[in-house]
This record gives C-alpha cells, structure tokens and sequence, in this order.
C-alpha cells in the first residue's frame, strides 16, 4: 500500500531575493490533521515558507508539496485554504460575497448554508451584509479566516491569523482550529504569538535566518529546570533535579522536620526555548 | 469557462466601483457633443467656403474626412484611456494592495486569472471603441452628408488597436508598478502617434529615412499602424487634388496598410499575450 502523502511536505527550500537569502534549506512536514506552530522572529523567512507553500512564491531550490502534489499545482491549490499576513478584499463587498467569490473560485458546493456556517464559525454571522470597507481590522481578519475555509480545504496555511484580533477573537480562533484539526484537517500557523502557538499545536518549528533551529512537540523542547519545595521555611529551589527526583526531595524535607505545603516541576516554557533558539533577537 | 466569468465580472464590478465607467461616458458624452457642434458649424459653413476657380477640391469630403479623421482619434485616445484605467494595477498594483493573492491561491490558477482580465476588459474596451465610432459617423452622416468609403473595418481596426494597448498595459502590470504602467503605456502611445505624423512629414517631403523610420515604428507599435489604416480607408476612393490633401493632413492616410498589418497586430497580440503569462507565471507575488 502506498504511503499517505504528508498534507505539507516540503524538503530543502531555500529561496534568495537578490542579496538576502530568505531560506537556506528548510524541511518540514505537517501530517494529516496534525497542528504545526511556526515561530521566528521577522525576516526569519516563515512568511516565505508559506508563500512557496500555496505557490506565490517560486522556491530557488528544493520542493514543497501539498497532499502530494507540488506546490503551486491545480490539485495542491485545490486542496488548501489561506490566509496571507498582509491581504485585502475589495471594499464594495459584502461578507457574504467575499465568501460567495471564493465560493465560485474554490468550485465548492456549498451555497448559501456553507457562508452562513462560515460566518457562524468566525462570529460574523450579523455582519454577512456589511460591507469589507466598514469593517474593523479584527472583522476583517475574521472574514479571512473564513474565506480560508471555503470548500472545506484538506490543509489550511494561515499567516499571522490572530494580529488583529482581540483576546475573545483569538479564542474563537483557537476553538476553531482545534475543531479543523479534529476534523482531520492539517494546519501550518504563522504567529507571533507564543502562548497561543504552545497552547494549540501538536510540533512547533523554530526559523532563525532562513534555518529550522529548533523543532519539536512543545513537551520535546521544553528542558527541566528544576524541583520547587514550599515548607515551613519558604519556597526552595533545586536546580537540576526532575520529577523523578520529586519524591525523595518531599522525603529529605519531612525528615528533616520541615512541613511540605507543595512541590511543583518546574519546565522551560515555549518562550523560554523560543528565546534560547533565537539567542534573544528581537523582532 | 466558469472561472474566467467570476474573474471577468470581478473586473467589472471593481470599474464599476472605481467610476471608471462614469468618468468615460461623461467624458465621451462632452466629446461626442463638441463634435456634434463642430459638425454642425463646419457643415453650415461649407458653402460659404469657395477655393480658388483652378483649384478642384471637394469641400464635403474634405472637412467630412477631416472631421471625422478627428473623431477617430479621439476614439482611439478615449479608448487608451478607459484600457488604461481598466488594466494598469491588475497585476502589481492589485499584488501590493493584497487583493490579488487570496484570488491566485484558488484552483482558478494564474493564467486564466489573466486571460480573463484581459477579455474582461477587451470585451468593454471593444464595445466602447464601437459605440463612439458609429455614433460618430451618425453624427458626420447626418450633419454634413457625407459617409467614410468604409464604414464598418476602420472601426474594427481602431478597436483592435485599443485591444494591443490592453495586451501592452497588462503586459506592463506584471513587471512594473501601476503609476510606472500607465506613464510607460501613454508613453508608447504618444510615440505612436509621433511616428504617424513623422510619416505624413516624411511622405510630403519625399524624405526615405523618415518614411522608413515611421515604417518601423508602425510595425514595432501596430496600435498605431491600425489607427492610420482606419484613417486611410475612410477615404480610400478620395482622387485627386482632394485625396493628396487629405493625405498630407494630420489625419491623413497609412503607409503600412491592409491585411499584412492586420495579421501581423494579431501575431503581435498573441506574442505579448504569451509573454505577459509567461512573466505572471513566474513572478513572486
């Protein structure tokens, strides 16, 4: 039996504009229904990763393929949903025929019942006759993340899809993508934010100058960072220890006659092995 | 065939938006009613105006060709215009404002993208050209009684040199920007026109370098070589003194004519055309 294509492969990129070489060689793959974080500072080249991915932009050298087939291709268009960092409807349409274009575009089926859920799904189901010039940025984000999922695409690459939202819309954003991933769906989210990435992706990649420096589950890039003991005489670190060390040290410390109020492993967050991997450079 | 009919009417809703239409027939409303007034004075005057006795010039078929010489240029400026209005951003200018990304990302795919573009367009541009150029000769016909000796293929000519503007203005939008695309294709249309009245010059004056000079700007911008095509067949059965007037006039007639410059704006169309998807084909967006 032949193997199931990864939804997102793509093998030693790189792409040069001019002088700057944008990707020195990435490989990644998403697999079916899996959630990927890609994390990286500006100019790290994610952006352009997902570019080559959808076919905006020509690789210099390398692959990217979605479900099989290259990036860029009739069947690769027609089996993903994207939604560009930097990206604009025309201002005269409404929502609904924002979603009814892609609709016609996409050759989906869906109708008048797939804008309504769509528009239900990103919360602006009272906004589908309210035209794109008189929406707010959040709004509008919204609505690109619904024109993203017209035609119930099999892999969705999303840049950048919670900039402009509010923390309520970041949530409806968050539900949403855990209901596409349960449905099978696989996800590549361009963000810049952490705590969103560690709280809803399976892997996580880190781009620093065009490179993958570090990728993983969250749990894989996490390091142990020691056992914390609060007794009768405070809070007491130990460095180094894990959580197999936990319960002696609990042991040592009612030996030693102290009360244990608590113990608590402690672990690198995401930002923590985001800042390590990216020594500190900022945006 | 679904595609290209949401590509088309997406264009046409964005000109609709922009008031590019408006703007046109507004423009082309004051135009037609100048001329209509130029035609009326011209005509009412004609038979005050007597030529010297040895001198055999129609009257009527002169200032009927020269007037309505004028209106074929101002149709083909006009239709430059609104070609140039409908194309100029459709590929950098709409790439910058982010439009065009969520639309090339879709199975649509980019070169039926551009080929509707350019129908979309082609189809309003061709209209127009026709619409201006009859109501034109409507309004010499019936002010001053006098008919082109060709009455349908000058207009024919005129809308397909409006339709190589297209090609060119498209061609422009996938490797410059708007601005840069409308001053390059308004540029190459002035040269145009220079290169059709250095040719007038060059024949009045019997001067080999200057006709060959236009004969090569003719070929090498065939929206030019259609436009002095059409105007020399609206008087193509002028004899005499009043045909090599005619032809010394700013609104006189080609010296690269017929069918070889007709197939040749073809090839020419369809060489643009490839190399404009082509170049789409392979731009980073």
């Amino acid at each position: 039996m032949a193997p199931v294509p990864s939804a997102l492969s793509v093998t030693g990129l790189a792409k040069r504009y001019g002088s700057v070489q944008a990707l020195r060689g990435v490989d990644l793959d998403v697999g079916e229904g899996e959630l990927v974080g890609l994390l990286g500072p500006n100019g790290a080249g994610k952006s352009t990763l997902v570019k080559i991915a959808v076919g905006l932009v020509r690789p210099s050298s390398g692959t990217a393929s979605i479900a099989g087939a290259p990036a860029g291709s009739g069947p690769a268009r027609a089996a993903l949903g994207y939604l560009a960092e930097l990206f604009r409807f025309p201002g005269w349409y409404t929502a609904a025929e924002v979603l009814e274009l892609h609709q016609r575009l996409a050759g989906s089926r869906g109708g008048a019942e797939e804008r309504r859920r769509l528009l239900e799904l990103v919360a602006l189901a009272d906004a589908a006759d309210r035209r794109v010039d008189g929406m707010s940025k959040g709004m509008a984000q919204r609505l690109g993340l619904a024109q993203a999922l017209v035609g119930e695409p099999k892999v969705l690459l999303l840049d950048e899809p919670t900039s402009a939202l509010d923390p309520v819309g970041r949530r409806t954003v968050r539900m949403l993508l855990e209901e596409q991933r349960s449905r099978g769906v696989s996800v590549l989210l361009n963000s810049h934010l952490l705590s969103e990435v560690e709280l809803v992706c399976d892997r996580v990649a880190i781009l620093l100058g065009g490179e993958v420096v570090a990728a993983g589950t969250p749990a894989e890039l996490s390091r142990p960072r020691g056992v914390e003991l609060e007794t009768d005489e405070g809070i007491r670190a130990v460095p180094g220890a894990t959580r197999e060390d936990a319960p002696r040290l609990v042991a040592e410390a009612v030996a030693a006659g102290r009360r244990v109020y608590g113990v608590r492993v402690l672990t690198s967050t995401l930002e923590d092995v985001y800042l390590e991997a990216v020594g500190g450079e900022t945006d | 065939m679904g595609s290209v009919g949401v590509i088309v009417e997406y264009g046409f809703r964005e000109a609709v938006r922009r008031k590019v239409f408006t703007v046109v027939i507004v423009l082309t409303a004051f135009f037609l009613f100048l001329f209509w007034l130029a035609n009326h004075y011209v005509f009412g005057q004609l038979a005050k105006i007597t030529p010297p006795p040895d001198v055999h010039v129609d009257t009527r078929t002169f200032a009927g060709a020269f007037l309505f010489g004028l209106a074929l240029f101002a149709t083909l400026f006009l239709g430059v215009v609104l070609a140039v209005f409908l194309t100029i951003g459709v590929v950098s200018g709409d790439a910058e404002r982010g439009l065009l990304q969520p639309l090339v990302v879709r199975p649509v795919g980019r070169s039926t993208l551009l080929l509707s573009r350019f129908l979309g367009a082609a189809g309003v541009c061709v209209v127009y050209v026709l619409v201006v150029y009859f109501s034109a000769m409507l309004i010499t016909g019936l002010t001053g009684s006098w008919w082109p000796d060709q009455v349908v293929w000058p207009g024919l000519e005129l809308a397909l040199a409006v339709v190589i503007v297209i090609a060119l203005s498209l061609l422009g939008s996938v490797y410059i920007s708007s601005t840069a695309n409308g001053i390059a294709v308004f540029m190459l249309f002035g040269a145009g026109l220079v290169a059709g009245l250095l040719g007038t010059i060059g024949h009045a004056l019997n001067s080999h370098a200057v006709k060959h000079a236009s004969t090569i700007a003719a070929w090498a911008l065939p929206f030019e070589a259609l436009y002095q095509d059409a105007l020399r067949m609206i008087t193509e059965k002028a004899s005499g003194l009043t045909g090599f007037l005619l032809q010394l006039g700013p609104f006189g007639g080609a010296y690269v004519h017929g069918w070889p410059i007709r197939i040749w704006s073809v090839a020419y169309l369809v060489v643009v055309g490839l190399v404009a998807l082509h170049g789409f084909s392979r731009r980073d967006l």
